[in-house]
């Protein structure tokens, strides 16, 4: 077959059948760049009009919740309907506050990147609920399990900005020592589990350290974030069936950004079926929100948290919104999608609709929203700067060379002495003035 | 009662590894196990018998059929604060949970720069000669021994079974623990025409009760000897010994006990001692651990080598069923090797 020249490659069909040949079927988005934009077939249903159903409900009863979509804020600005959290102000400028400096950083660090301060970044933007308004819902002490977009979370729960940059620039003030690609974060003060560059591993160990949470008789739970792309992981169906058979305090998400790097939803099962109503075949609880209403979020990771917490089981949230930037810093969007999804988006942007709420409210004024905005920039410039003492990537100021053997075991094997000696060798071989500092 | 005083039975491997669960059960209330059919039945090797009944079902229990939520929920339960011993029913059925110890719990305590670790010892059986076909008979130990942040033990006796066993799970680093089901039940020497002696008449057999301790990275001198030196773990131990006694080679035999970490001294010291150095084990010839083995004696070693360095190992094929004694590196395969080295 192989030498055989490809004009003589058999093509098989279907051997002189009667039966109709078989097509194979390859998902394509509807949008490529250029073309225009329709989003009717998206069918959004009003805010305020799906049923809340009890927190300690039977798991079947949100079945209709996973083909829905859960709003809050409606076209006029206002909460409607049984989903409304009923949060005061005080509480919404706080989640407002964060949400918008999650954005104001993200401007700061892909301009760095762009800079040549660090090697890649990645923006949330559009996102931004879908980790601000989760967090808010959680305890503080419940841990996380994110995956690379959930910068928000650790801003929510108060992690120093200036530490996140210290990790982006791999500098010698990094926490993670340089050894992890920029934004990969950890936080154990903050219950933020290392992120992993590989996809929906944290999916079994959110299940799993809820399973100990369980053991131990303790109160925290456990949230896992995945993207729609990455639910297609087998470690994604591990989870929810561990999560499942032990009826595990933990509430999985999956924010449903429409495309993963180049390839659209399609490609998880989207043309098929919502994320969300994956649930139904586990047995789990199941809600679909409008991920860019951050007061259904909101209302959807606390109704979670409370069934979670009150050993009625995990739950799997759909956040479904739009990535409105590129995967990270080393694709163009504009190469492989139209431009104008992300304008004509039709459940508009996080960070808009809280604010258009607030003033809605009399809470809040479009110039108090410039005077934070002005505040949070200068806020994220300072602390870039302060960073920047500590050095940017590739400019010298690193963690001490042994480090890069530290760690792999609690204590160091005679073979890692020995590289790490070979390492030094090497390092003054090519600058014999070197000296470990 | 203190260890010196501590009553010595006569234990088979199966009996001294759930004794060793036994006692870490009861001292460490952080310690769990959970895996395929491990909690009311106890294990299909029954190694974890009777310890869902005196621990409960929060601390020993049944699991999906699902090696990657296995792993990875170990390493959720090691980040929370437990130390998981989770048992992959067979070592050929591993795979799936790959990842989740390679890119997760070798690499938590590193990229989280120490901030979270994966306290975790993962207990499987593995290799052949029990007619278990190509998926009940793999050694796959070197795919663990090339990843850096996994250590990777296998113990030969039942003594050292307990010990290391023990140390395993006190060990803050996720550890392999390959059990060699071929000697669960006895020593088997390789001659497998000849019936099996059981434990009980081999001086490995003998457990303390109660805790002690092997440490992760001491090799043991399985025989001394003068002739040459073998380095092996696991039931290689058995048949070199079996086949070195036979021909009347004053073998020095090193028991490895854990190939990460390895204890280089001790093979060394061996070696540079005896000037001939043979390799055994059981798995796939091409990248395992015997190729790390044979490029440390050469690197260490070389002005005191007399011979070449001989690795003797199964074939380079799938564990095959029928052919399963063709495929098996044992006496014969062992035998012509010796005759190579003592020649030199």
């Amino acid at each position: 077959m192989a030498d055989r020249p490809a004009s003589e490659t058999p093509s098989y069909g279907n051997g002189g059948s009667n039966l109709p040949p078989l097509s194979l079927h390859v998902p394509e988005p509807r949008f490529r760049p250029g073309d225009p934009v329709d989003y009717t077939h998206l069918a959004i249903p009003p805010a305020g009009a799906q049923p809340r159903p009890d927190e300690a409900c039977a798991a079947s009863d949100t079945a209709p919740l996973c083909t829905d979509l859960i709003r809050v804020l409606d076209d006029s600005h206002q909460a409607v309907g049984p989903w409304d959290p009923k949060l005061d102000a005080e509480t919404l400028r706080r989640m407002l506050r964060v949400m918008a400096l999650t954005r104001a950083f993200d401007d700061r660090m892909y301009r760095g990147q762009r800079q040549g301060k660090t090697s890649f970044y990645m923006k949330c933007t559009g996102e931004e609920a879908t980790s601000v308004a989760s967090a808010f819902a959680l305890a503080d002490d419940d841990m996380v399990f994110p995956s690379y977009r959930q910068q928000g979370i650790l801003i929510a729960r108060g992690y120093p900005i200036v530490e996140m940059i210290n990790q982006i620039y791999s500098n010698r003030a990094d926490k993670l020592k340089g050894r992890q690609l920029p934004i990969m974060y950890s936080s154990r003060e903050h219950s933020f589990f290392t992120i992993s560059g590989n996809l929906a591993t944290q999916y079994p160990q959110a299940a799993g350290w809820a399973m100990a949470s369980a053991i131990r008789g303790d109160s925290r739970i456990a949230s896992a974030w995945v993207g729609e792309g990455s639910s297609a992981e087998g470690d994604f169906h591990a989870a929810m069936t561990f999560a499942t058979v032990y009826n595990a305090p933990v509430v999985f998400n999956i924010v449903n950004n429409q495309w993963a790097i180049s390839s659209f939803s399609g490609f998880a099962g989207a043309e098929r079926a919502t994320f969300a109503s994956r649930a139904v075949g586990y047995g789990m609880a199941g809600l679909r929100v409008d991920g860019n209403d951050p007061l259904a979020v909101y209302a959807a990771a606390r109704w979670a948290a409370n069934r979670a917490r009150s050993n009625m089981g995990p739950t799997l949230i759909e956040h479904f919104t739009y990535r409105a930037e590129g995967h990270s810093t080393s694709d163009d969007p504009g190469q492989y999608r139209s431009a104008h999804e992300r304008t004509e988006w039709p459940l508009g942007d996080p960070i808009m609709r809280l604010k258009r709420h607030l003033i809605a409210r009399g809470e809040w004024s479009v110039e108090q929203h410039a005077a934070m905005d002005t505040e949070l920039i200068e806020g994220v410039k300072a602390a870039t700067k302060e960073a920047e003492k500590n050095g940017i990537l590739g400019h010298g100021l690193h963690h001490p060379f042994h480090t890069m053997f530290e760690d792999v075991f609690e204590e160091l094997p005679w073979h890692l002495q020995e590289q790490s000696e070979q390492a030094m060798r090497e390092r003054r071989i090519k600058w014999p003035e070197w000296k470990e500092s | 009662m203190s260890e010196g005083i501590a009553p010595v039975r006569r234990l088979n491997m199966i009996e001294a590894i759930n004794d060793a669960l036994d006692v870490m059960m009861d001292r460490d209330p952080d310690v769990v196990v959970f895996g395929e059919d491990v909690g009311f039945f106890g294990g299909v090797f029954r190694a974890t018998a009777g310890l869902q009944k005196k621990y409960g079902t929060h601390r020993v229990f049944d699991t999906p059929i699902n090696e990657c939520g296995i792993i990875g929920a170990a390493v959720g339960m090691g980040a929370y604060g437990l130390r998981p011993v989770p048992e992959i029913q067979f070592a050929d059925y591993i795979y799936p949970g790959l990842d989740q110890l390679v890119s997760e719990a070798a690499r938590l305590r590193y990229r989280s720069a120490g901030e979270f670790i994966a306290p975790m010892t993962v207990r499987s059986p593995f290799g052949g000669g029990i007619f278990g076909g190509q998926t009940h008979s793999q050694s796959p130990e070197a795919l663990f021994t090339h990843v850096a942040g996994l250590k990777t033990v296998i113990p030969a006796t039942p003594y050292d079974a307990k010990g290391l066993l023990i140390s395993a799970i006190e060990d803050n680093d996720p550890v392999i623990f390959f059990e060699p089901k071929r000697i669960y039940n006895g020593p088997f020497n390789g001659f497998y025409d000849q019936p099996v002696e059981p434990w009980a008449r081999h001086e490995g057999s003998e457990v303390p009760e109660g805790y002690y301790s092997i440490p992760l990275g001491k090799a043991r001198i399985a025989r001394a000897g003068e002739a040459l030196t073998v380095i092996a773990y696991g039931t290689m131990i058995h048949v070199a010994a079996a086949v070195c006694a036979e021909k009347g080679v004053d073998a020095e035999i090193i028991d490895l006990r854990s190939l990460v970490p390895l204890d280089i001294d001790t093979v060394q010291k061996s070696v540079e001692k005896t000037g001939k150095c043979l390799i055994v084990h059981e798995a796939t010839r091409t990248c395992g651990f015997g190729a790390e083995l044979s490029a440390l004696v050469q690197e260490r070693c070389f002005y005191h080598l007399e011979a070449p360095i001989e690795r003797v190992t199964g074939f380079d094929t799938p564990y095959p069923h029928s052919l399963e004694w063709a495929y098996f590196p044992g006496p014969v395969r062992i035998g012509e090797a010796l005759d190579r080295l003592l020649k030199a």
